[in-house]
């Protein structure tokens, strides 16, 4: 029987507010434990919730960009249950009103075909703290650091059909949130995490079949396996005679396989009620016209633009728009090099493969875009061949300086010189004397291609600074002269 | 609408109370009583009102996105019975 998977996920976004969402605590990762929990984060009696005016704007951002209905009225619920890292025993959320109603994303995949998957909702809610459970024998510890910092849940709807659709989903929403500046995207520190829901029929079928959720997966690739390992157990599952449970599972990345969490007793009772402590959350046009002026360019629109404006094929455009770092990177070394092409080939070729084999971002690339650019302009004024560029690349790499810098220390100027070019051919010529009868011997035709015997001597004796079009050029007219 | 023995006892394990075995047919009843109470008001045709969040009129004032607490670890810890390197020591949770 043929199987058609049905996947639908809830992504967490760790807005990058100051401080929490309803105290004055800041939210910096990485501080001492339960130094950055105030007595609100603690829940001690009397304290009362205050709602952190930023997040509301990160979660109308998310919602403008994704061309959704925002909440004119939202209001936080109580979603209650006990757990020692939930300090008030009860998470503020948005159950019934959220702030950003269905919206939709377009993906794009493989095989360039472009999907539509729409989302359901995205609301605003607070994260939990963290429980440490292998540091004492008989006890946990908690750190409630985390408890409070705002999250954006947004939810999909089951539109996906393959892990390779759901990954496309899951960058695409990573580099909406990165490009806003509303989340840092940061998935091993688990800033933008991902619960994977999965069920699987017989193609055709119009209902769902039982369906698993996956839960804090924090890497694409993560994403990926879990999805594809769910689907064929599944699968499996079924095929044996058997029926698939309706349960939350864990990814363990290390055995590459999900498994079932011991349910939690009574896990869905969840109780939700308006909070008492916050009143509805009211916005007017006037204030979501005004987050909208402050929209930055979003990942669609600069790849159609980079497309329009540079002349780069869609994949180029794709790849290089897709992250607002990279975008802003690029661009500034094709302001630099004034050649969006040699710029895009530069920044998807020698760059990235640098980058990736020091694994490194973009962001701490050791070569800024403005001195990539400086380097691609000596390319494009002659001073140095593509191939000489290389190698100044890597000594700019490894910190010896900028382009012009290395050029002048190195001495690796182009020959530019006609004599001097002339010089080192006649040279070569005159060395090579059983190729330059062949050369005379072959038919006008195949002669081009005998030239790179001689371009190729002629480079290496110059120790590759002669200008290679003047070499071929003055190399052809020579060559041919001697062939009257 | 009549509650059970076994409904109180799941109201009770969610809301984490002990409560006393002799005292749960009275909370039935109580329990019960309120519900009833519940399903009257059912009854009023709501169809036009907008459900509502909060009995005042107010909306929601929005805090400016500051670091406004300083590290009160100390005192904050002082009345936790338990602490060890800074965290708060519970019975151990496992899931």
């Amino acid at each position: 029987m043929e199987w058609e998977a049905v996947i639908g996920l809830e992504i967490h976004a760790q807005l990058a507010t100051k401080s929490k969402i309803f105290s004055g605590a800041g939210t910096a990762f990485g501080a001492d434990p339960n130094t950055q929990a105030c007595a609100v984060d603690l829940a001690l009696p009397g304290t009362l919730p205050v709602f952190n005016g930023e997040a509301l704007q990160m979660a109308v951002k998310f919602g403008l960009a994704i061309d959704a209905e925002i909440g004119r009225r939202s209001v936080f619920d109580r979603k209650n249950y006990f757990y020692p890292d939930l300090p008030k025993g009860y998470q503020t959320s948005q159950l019934f009103y959220p702030i950003v109603g269905p919206g939709h994303i377009d993906i794009e995949l493989a095989d360039g075909r472009h999907k539509r998957i729409g989302v359901t909702r995205a609301h605003l809610e607070e994260d939990a703290g963290k429980s440490v459970h292998d540091l004492f024998p008989n006890m946990s510890g908690i750190d409630l650091n985390r408890a409070g910092t705002p999250l954006l849940e947004i939810v999909s709807e089951p539109d996906m059909r393959s892990a390779e659709e759901a990954v496309a989903y899951v960058k695409k929403i990573h580099a909406i949130v990165t490009t806003l500046g509303i989340c840092d995207g940061d998935m091993s520190q688990g800033s933008f995490r991902c619960d994977c829901n999965v069920s699987v029929r017989p193609k055709g079928q119009e209902e769902f079949g039982t369906r698993t959720e996956s839960k804090n997966i924090n890497s694409f690739r993560f994403i990926e396996k879990a999805i594809k390992g769910e689907i064929a157990r599944q699968i499996d599952l079924i095929e044996d005679g058997g029926r698939v449970e309706q349960a939350t599972r864990l990814y363990d990345a290390d055995k590459d396989e999900t498994r079932s969490m011991r349910s939690k007793e009574e896990a869905n009772d969840y109780r939700y009620f308006p909070c008492p402590d916050l009143l509805p959350i009211v916005i007017d046009e006037d204030y979501i016209e005004a987050v909208r002026k402050t929209l930055p360019e979003l990942p669609d629109a600069r790849h159609a633009r980079f497309m329009e404006q540079y002349g780069l094929s869609d994949y180029d455009a794709g790849v290089l728009s897709a992250y607002r770092d990279l975008a802003d990177y690029f661009e500034t070394v094709v302001k630099a090099a004034d050649d969006p092409k040699l710029a895009a080939n530069w920044v998807m070729g020698e760059l990235s493969k640098f980058l990736n084999s020091n694994n490194l971002g973009i962001s701490n690339s050791p070569i800024s875009a403005g001195d990539l650019g400086g380097l691609l302009h000596r390319i494009k004024d002659d001073t140095i061949s593509g191939k000489i560029a290389k190698q100044v690349f890597e000594a700019m790499w490894n910190g010896e300086g900028s382009a012009d810098e290395v050029i002048e220390a190195k001495g690796l100027k182009q020959v530019t010189d006609s004599g001097a070019i002339e010089g080192m051919i006649d040279e070569v010529i005159a060395k090579a004397t059983p190729q330059v009868e062949q050369y005379k011997a072959a038919e006008p035709d195949k002669r081009g291609k005998m030239l790179g015997f001689f371009m190729g001597q002629v480079m290496k004796a110059s120790q590759g600074k002669a200008n290679p079009g003047q070499v071929n050029q003055i190399l052809k007219k020579k060559l041919d002269a001697l062939c009257d | 609408m009549s509650l059970d023995r076994s409904d109180v006892e799941k109201i009770a394990h969610l809301a984490r109370l002990q409560i006393d075995e002799a005292d749960i047919p009275e909370y039935a009843e109580n329990l019960s009583n309120i519900l009833d109470l519940v399903n009257q008001m059912q009854a009023c045709d709501t169809a036009a009102i907008e459900p509502l969040a909060h009995p005042t009129e107010a909306v929601q004032r929005l805090r400016v996105d500051e670091v406004t607490e300083s590290n009160q670890r100390d005192n904050l810890q002082s009345v936790a019975p338990m602490v060890e390197d800074g965290l708060f020591q519970v019975p151990k949770v496992i899931e």
